[in-house]
């Protein structure tokens, strides 16, 4: 019998008020008993509608099927034919605008919780597969990935399973990309990204840290070196200012340099050589889940108030909800309708306040939301130590200053064919946010899969 | 993990290494930097780069023992190894159609203007030196700058050793002489750029400074090495570290250069305590 309870089932995590303090992971996680409870909600539908809301196409009724019968390993494996990453999908997609937003039993009730099964298979997978996993026989041919992160490792772990000998370049010392630079250990603990490393480097994937693609080396010598193809995905680049008076006085820190302090060089433990300043009062401006990471760190070192600053209204936030109820939970004040104007320094050049403006909604805007107007003597001044300014960034010019004939668009972004992310160099792919600016972490996987089999197809024709 | 091939102490407070590392070698040119850790928890620094040797695949580095991580760094003797050494990066110094230059170092910045004066003088440019410390006991790299130059003046502060006085005295020294230069290439503590920039400005002499802020990840992805230059702000890592000492707003960059000086003066002590305790 499908249990029919039109909500899922919730998700165990840290009391709020204690989760505030420490970097330990928010949600827990299901137990075996709560799993197959909700896999049980999934009605198996013919049409599999939540298979088409997924990027990277996962069998999702048939690994659910799995667990419904309590056989968690096969669950995974029909999840990781489609996946190279389980534990991070199932941790931070935004299920509900794919594959649960497609889900029937979303139309009445809440969708089967698809995302926090991935999770506990995945995890499972972790805790008690004991086998590695398999070196694949070689094929002999050599492809180059440059960029560690989510795309990166897709198209690698792909290529890898086909057989192809796979190096990936990695400008910072560990592999992981976003997933250990940006987002936190909260939301994603940084053991669970090194293990999904380890499998790809279990599979035969060799990961050269510390190798700047366009500095160390060209893209033009590693096809000297006798790689036959290349897959760009080097992420997104310099972070973008707002470009008001006072945004390079002391405290001022963009959300990369703010996250990769704390994440990547692990400036909240005691032991770690990276500073970061541990302010009183934050203000972080923007509304994406970057600036929602951004604001739940900053509780966390310890500041008394943290607001989050947007200049549009909660509806257009373009952070995932759960993102946002999670911040909320946690004592994370959100000023909406607000723009700054001005950072004020004090006499030795610390922050010592922002001046912000209210702002009222108008017509709609290209972007389809409506344009933010400001409200005339709106004025005012929040009083904060630290400003941290979560707005985008603009893609790193490295690899286009140093790859001829590789076009970019106006933006900088890396120009391909969407399908197969092939750019204009013959036997040179890209994806993730190289190509498409600020997005998702499975929307670049998804580019990292899609390259993957178009790599496979160029190699294997070319023959 | 890479190797310290060689280790010598210049002064009291500055020392040299060699790390093997072949793939930087082979691209480093100078004005570029690399960026190291020393351990496993260690914070990434950039450090410029003061040769490369690309036969031996060895880049030379040569550091002040000024916080905690070069406190750290000073401890790998020499066959021993550092964590982490990525580069070269940032862009490299322009050279090209320079006929007459003067090349001024200050302290440890010296070890920065150097490959830059030994490149312009194998290029059959005309390089003059100037070159000043706080006291006799800390001047480094006398011989090599001799070797790359038609003119070196060596200052100090207390007049230990060569002539007493400050680089922007003996700049305008020389320019007040006769000498005319194209540029002016200084590298060395930010007051000091500040005020060979303001000197050459008075003579519309063409400056370039280069920029040492902190760091993150060093290639174009954290914004915090940003500075002010022409009234934009520009990122050192990517965008520099040389930039036109002229437009350069060097009061902010000493400001935010000051960011965590109270963190920086505890974990010195700390690291002092951890390393004495180990001895």
């Amino acid at each position: 019998m499908p249990n029919m309870s039109l909500n899922k089932n919730p998700m165990p995590v840290q009391d709020p008020q204690i989760r505030n303090k420490n970097f330990s992971e928010v949600a827990l996680g299901y137990t075996p008993e709560q799993a197959i409870d909700e896999a049980n909600r999934c009605l198996n539908c013919k049409t599999r509608p939540c298979v088409a809301g997924c990027p990277v196409k996962v069998a999702i009724p048939d690994f659910i099927a799995k667990v419904r019968e309590g056989d968690f390993e096969g669950a995974y494996q029909i999840i990781s034919l489609s996946s190279s990453l389980p534990a991070v999908c199932g941790r931070v997609c935004p299920q509900e605008t794919q594959c649960e937003s497609k889900c029937v039993r979303g139309i009445k009730g809440e969708p089967v919780a698809i995302g926090r099964l991935e999770r506990f298979v995945a995890d499972w997978h972790m805790a008690n597969s004991k086998g590695e996993a398999e070196k694949p026989a070689s094929n002999g041919h050599k492809v180059a990935v440059i960029g560690a992160g989510p795309s990166g490792l897709t198209c690698a772990g792909d290529l890898a399973k086909k057989g192809y000998e796979v190096t990936v370049f990695e400008a910072l010392h560990i592999a992981g990309g976003v997933l250990v630079y940006g987002i936190p250990e909260f939301r994603l603990p940084k053991a669970i990204v090194q293990k999904e490393v380890d499998g790809l480097k279990a599979m035969g994937v060799e990961i050269n840290t510390n190798t700047v693609i366009g500095k160390t080396l060209s893209v033009d010598e590693l096809f000297d070196e006798g790689y036959e193809a290349v897959f760009i995905g080097s992420g997104a680049g310099l972070p973008s200012f707002m470009k008001i008076p006072g945004e390079n006085l002391k405290g001022v820190y963009s959300a990369n340099e703010f996250l990769t302090r704390i994440n990547l060089m692990k400036a909240y433990k005691e032991d770690s050589d990276t500073p970061v300043m541990r302010p009183k009062r934050v203000a972080v401006c923007g509304g994406g889940n970057v600036a929602m990471d951004a604001a739940r760190c900053a509780k966390r070192l310890g500041a008394e108030k943290v607001y989050i600053v947007y200049r549009r209204s909660e509806d257009e936030m373009p952070a995932r909800r759960e993102e946002v109820e999670h911040a909320k939970e946690e004592d994370i004040i959100f000023n909406t309708l607000t723009n700054p104007v001005e950072i004020i320094g004090d006499e030795k050049k610390f922050v010592a306040g922002m001046k912000c403006v209210k702002m009222e909604l108008g017509e709609p805007d290209a972007s389809g939301r409506r344009k933010p107007i400001v409200i005339e003597g709106s004025e005012h001044v929040l009083d904060v130590d630290c400003v941290i300014m979560a707005i985008g960034t603009s893609p790193n010019p490295l690899i286009r200053d140093t790859t001829k004939g590789l076009e970019t668009n106006k933006r900088g972004c890396i120009i391909t064919e969407e399908e197969t992310g092939l750019t204009s160099r013959e036997g040179v792919y890209a994806g993730g946010d190289a190509v498409t600016g600020a997005a998702t972490v499975i929307l670049a996987m998804g580019a990292g899969k899609n390259a993957a089999a178009a790599i496979d197809k160029y190699i294997s024709e070319k023959q | 993990m890479f190797q310290v091939c060689e280790k010598k102490r210049l002064n009291p407070t500055v020392t040299m290494m060699k790390i093997k590392a072949p793939l930087v070698a082979k691209k480093a040119e100078p004005g570029q930097f690399i960026i190291l850790r020393v351990d496993e928890n260690g914070e990434r620094i950039p450090l410029t780069v003061a040769d490369f040797d690309r036969e031996n695949g060895t880049v030379t580095i040569i550091y002040q023992l000024v916080g905690s991580t070069t406190k750290k760094l000073d401890a790998v003797e020499e066959g021993g190894y550092i964590h982490d050494f990525v580069g070269p990066l940032g862009r490299a110094s322009e050279t090209e159609g320079l006929k007459k230059v003067a090349v001024i170092g200050g302290g440890v910045g010296c070890a920065i203007a150097y490959p830059t004066a030994k490149k312009l003088h194998e290029l059959g440019c005309e390089v003059h030196a100037i070159v000043g410390f706080r006291n006799k006991d800390l001047v480094i790299l006398e011989d090599e700058f001799k070797a790359s130059t038609s003119k070196l003046v060596l200052v100090t502060d207390d007049g230990s050793y060569g002539t007493k006085g400050l680089v922007t005295d003996a700049l305008k020294a020389l320019i007040e002489s006769g000498e005319q230069y194209d540029e002016v290439i200084a590298i060395g503590p930010l007051i000091m750029m500040k005020f060979v920039c303001k000197l050459t400005k008075e003579y519309g002499i063409k400056t370039v400074v280069s920029m040492n802020p902190i760091m993150v990840d060093g290639t174009g992805m954290c914004g915090g090495c940003r500075l002010t230059v022409g009234g934009e702000t520009k990122f050192a890592c990517v965008d520099g570290p040389d930039f036109d000492g002229h437009l350069v707003d060097f009061d902010e960059m000493m400001e935010r250069n000051r960011m965590y000086g109270d963190f920086e003066r505890h974990k010195y002590e700390d690291t002092c305590n951890l390393l004495n305790k180990e001895i």
